[in-house]
């Protein structure tokens, strides 16, 4: 059922290593199949106190008043919060890494953008009486139209979700309303193309679905100290944001974790812990926040919704000349990594191929709907799925086996890719021939023979002469010294900058998360780049490389 | 009323990481007086094997058994900073660091040896059984247990050591894309074969055989559970997940396993897998990660063979018996391709 094909890629590896490469059993396996691993949840404290969110009932509502006197007098009650209890009550995921605009509220106490939104958290001494108590906290709304699908946000009058993005987009490094992919010109190759294929793909939201729902354990700790048992996929994430939120130095933050049963991406958002913290806070006492299945599956951000439209020019031998791309990823009501995820996959566009034109424009929208995440496969998922269906298209329309067409279009060491980066270390030509040869399936005397070490390079190393660029989109007033950060009341500085000037930023990683605030200055980590490496098309074709200079500058301690 | 087979392909590769790079993990290494490893992290180990996998790099670098080493996460007052277990980063990035923290504490440890040996710690090998001897005379050694107690109580050593990996936040350009993603990708190819009943447009993945290219195997056990898993997690987002049924409509949402709906065992197709090892050139020991791109070539796969058992594209995922059953329907019955 699983073999190790170690003929491939033999004079690349040494196999006689002692440790590296043995099926050693894992370090805490004993404790998880004999059930005494400790998970979050196994951390319980006497007089340990149940947090339960009051959440929206409409996709999209003006909060006017939230009334909680009467759920203060429920049996049990200890403490019911509201937005004006949080410290800092608007944060962004990625703002830790100097990424977005602080968009979402803890405890929203304005208005609510999606179904599941909480606006109050009630605090008990059991879970029955915070869920009998947040029932009965009264909430005045004010319903507004709501908009659901991506397309239908970004027409003109479309609901406004977020008022920050007023027309449902988020802005990409200041400048643009989606992100761009330029290389070639893919219009001037269609032109010419013997067979244009199109198509449509939506990839599905899907749950993260982990045994272990998201939750968080919080009490006081000796000294002044707060101590955390959380589910969270990043220990200092969930750390910093914590910090950020609440207003308090990390040093008063211990966070405790590591052992979790399942994430798949859905516990990286740090929802939890900010808020059992919170309560510790202000009750003096350990108080846990944690999801019911019902919440992890409807209020826990999934995987978005993805829209994916391709159209590839096509030789009559199976070529593919030109890929074009227009994207649309569903946000949900604020950002949290759906921004993030989108570079992620503007850059491994057009897949593993290599394609002489390639363009496309990837729009992070905002709909009324749970906010997405992260999820295995973050970013790449859905565009593959559209890629690879795609592809069948293709195959079917010239004829050939749809094997054989990707390995004739497959990517090689040495072809420059569409984000201006050399390729290396592939290896999909061979992926191909072994799943080719396991099925049965005969493949041209060219395909057997193709491997990923040859026929790449070469002309297929060329950056296009011409690249068409484009103005669409174009915003204003917003910074592009950040990925997306509104400029203050001054002039902005997007709009004083030429057109084609590189973001001067160099923000530090987040390893000092939060204290930091956003507008502080900060240390340049690589000198600013005095040649663009994007020229308007009427300037000359030659590009810069100067973004592989950093890499290969650290590469002395990452081999062996 | 009839069953249908067909086989669809898919090949994908996947990049490790958070692409724009700003993402560091540290780890701290250190022994205690009888040469025994803890190896101090903030990584967390979500059932895939971080633990195990920074075990086994840190006992390779260090030169010491498998059994010497412990790796501790996650605690924030004694685990150095890391940005997390995600986006396929673990391996790469926290393995990274670890050989990083290891070497360190090794040369310090052979140091300790070589004073004992009165020998030049660069002559000095270790035999991954506990023992440093000189390079090509066995019987010179020393256990690495004498050379940390040497180090702790007579020479007055730190077998310790420090580690971070970081690739520096790199920009993109807003008008071409340009980009400097990634540090490697893992590859893939998928083929399935699928059944699809015509009267309840049911879809059944009745066998799957791939290759996964994930750089060096580092675990051969923790490579296969992450390639099994993932790839009926894949198979399952084909066919059965979401949490809108009907998007962009908000209705119908599931709230328990009961109507979030999931393969159960029986549902499993029998996958042959075939591991290929490229190994990575920033990669701990050339290690890729294999953890999220065992999924993605399964839902393509799934359609493709669909198409080929029936003749109905479905381009909207899962593949609903609905969509099947509207699908076949709209073109009067099932047409098949048969293309593989």
């Amino acid at each position: 059922m699983i073999e190790f094909r170690k003929e491939f890629f033999a004079d690349e590896r040494d196999d006689d290593l002692n440790e590296i490469g043995k099926p050693t059993r894992r370090q805490d396996i004993l404790g998880h199949v004999t059930g005494r691993s400790p998970f979050f949840d196994d951390h319980q404290f006497d007089g340990l106190l149940h947090l339960r969110c009051v959440r929206s009932p409409h996709h999209h509502a003006r909060i006017r008043r939230v009334d909680t006197s009467q759920a203060e007098k429920m049996p049990g009650v200890v403490r019911v919060l509201t937005g004006k209890d949080v410290p800092t009550n608007l944060n962004t995921l990625l703002s830790l890494l100097d990424f977005g605009i602080d968009d979402e509220p803890i405890l929203s106490d304005k208005k609510v953008a999606y179904r599941g939104e909480p606006v109050a958290a009630v605090i008990a001494a059991t879970e029955a009486q915070a869920r009998a108590a947040v029932k009965a906290v009264r909430v005045d709304w004010e319903v507004l139209p709501h908009v659901l699908d991506v397309e239908e946000a970004i027409k003109p009058g479309a609901p406004k979700v977020l008022d920050i993005y007023p027309n449902n987009k988020f802005i990409y490094h200041g400048k643009y309303d989606h992100q761009k992919l330029r290389f070639g010109d893919v219009e001037a190759a269609f032109a010419s193309a013997d067979h244009i294929v199109e198509g449509r793909y939506q990839m599905s939201p899907i749950e993260q679905a982990p045994i272990e729902t998201c939750g968080a354990i919080a009490a006081p700790e000796q000294n002044d100290r707060y101590v955390c048992y959380t589910s969270t996929q990043a220990l200092f994430f969930s750390l910093g944001t914590a910090a950020k939120v609440l207003q308090t130095p990390s040093s008063k933050l211990h966070f405790v974790g590591g052992t979790v049963g399942g994430g798949f991406g859905g516990k990286v958002d740090s929802i939890h812990e900010p808020l059992a913290i919170l309560g510790a806070m202000l009750t003096g006492r350990p108080v846990k926040y944690a999801w019911d299945r019902e919440e992890e599956m409807q209020v826990g951000a999934p995987r978005g919704a993805e829209r994916w439209y391709i159209k590839d020019a096509v030789n009559r031998d199976g070529r593919i000349t030109a890929r074009k791309f227009i994207g649309y990823f569903d946000s949900g009501a604020y950002t949290r990594l759906s921004s993030y995820a989108i570079i992620k996959g503007v850059g491994h566009l057009p897949g593993p191929y290599t394609i002489p034109n390639v363009y496309a424009d990837v729009y992070c929208v905002y709909t009324n709907r749970t906010p997405a995440t992260a999820m295995r496969g973050f970013g790449i998922t859905g565009v593959d799925f559209a890629i690879e269906t795609h592809m069948d298209k293709v195959a079917e329309t010239v004829g050939l086996n749809p094997i054989e067409l990707r390995i004739l279009n497959s990517y090689r060491d040495g072809d420059m890719k569409a984000h201006r980066r050399e390729a290396k270390n592939c290896a999909l030509v061979e992926c191909c021939q072994v799943v080719a040869e396991k099925a049965g399936i005969t493949l041209s005397a060219e395909a057997r023979a193709a491997t990923s070490l040859t026929g790449g390079g070469g002309e297929r190393a060329r950056i296009p002469n011409y690249t068409a660029t484009d103005q669409n989109g174009r915003v204003e007033g917003f910074d592009t010294g950040s990925y997306a950060r509104k400029s203050g009341s001054g002039p902005a500085a997007a709009t004083a900058q030429p057109s084609t000037a590189q973001p001067a930023r160099a923000p530090q990683p987040g390893s000092q998360p939060a204290s930091r605030p956003a507008s502080a200055s900060r240390p340049e980590q690589a000198p600013p780049r005095a040649d663009p490496p994007a020229k308007p098309p009427e300037s000359r074709p030659a590009a810069s490389r100067s973004g592989a200079m950093r890499f290969s500058s650290l590469s002395g301690f990452r081999r062996r | 009323m009839a069953t249908h087979r067909g086989r669809g392909f898919a090949a994908i590769n996947y990049p490790i990481g958070m692409n724009l790079g700003g993402d560091p993990s540290q780890a701290l290494v250190h022994s205690n007086p009888d040469g025994k490893f803890t190896v101090a992290l903030s990584a967390i180990d979500l059932g895939q094997g971080m633990k195990s996998v920074t075990r086994q790099i840190a006992a390779e670098t260090l030169g010491v058994p498998i059994e010497d080493v412990y790796v501790d996460t996650a605690d924030s007052d004694t685990g150095p900073h890391d940005m997390g277990s995600f986006a396929s980063r673990g391996t790469h990035r926290m393995g990274n660091a670890v050989i990083q923290a290891s070497n360190e504490a090794r040369s310090v440890m052979l140091e300790a040896a070589a004073e004992e040996l009165e020998v030049d710690a660069a002559d000095l090998v270790t035999d991954g059984k506990g023992n440093i001897h000189v390079k090509g005379a066995p019987s010179r050694s020393i256990t690495t247990m004498a050379a940390a107690q040497a180090a702790q109580f007579k020479q007055g050593r730190t077998i310790a050591g420090r580690g971070i990996f970081l690739i520096p936040l790199s920009e993109v350009d807003p008008d071409t894309g340009e980009m400097t993603p990634v540090s490697c990708f893992a590859h893939a190819a998928m083929l399935v074969d699928v059944e699809v009943d015509d009267e309840t447009g049911e879809v059944a993945v009745i066998d799957m055989q791939s290759a996964y290219e994930v750089g060096r195997a580092l675990n051969p056990k923790l490579v296969e559970q992450q390639l099994r898993g993932g790839a009926w997690m894949g198979m399952s987002h084909a066919i059965w997940e979401t949490t809108e049924p009907y998007y962009p409509s908000r209705e119908h949402g599931p709230e328990d396993f009961n109507s979030y709906l999931m393969p159960g065992p029986g549902d499993l197709a029998p996958h042959h897998i075939s591991v290929l090892e490229r190994p990575a050139p920033d990669g701990p020991y050339g290690g890729k990660g294999p953890g999220e791109m065992c999924a993605n070539p399964v839902l393509p796969a799934v359609v493709n063979a669909v198409y080929d058992a029936i003749g109905v594209r479905i381009d909207d995922l899962p593949v609903t018996p609905e969509k099947v059953l509207r699908g076949l329907k709209a073109q009067g019955g099932a047409k098949p391709r048969r293309m593989l």
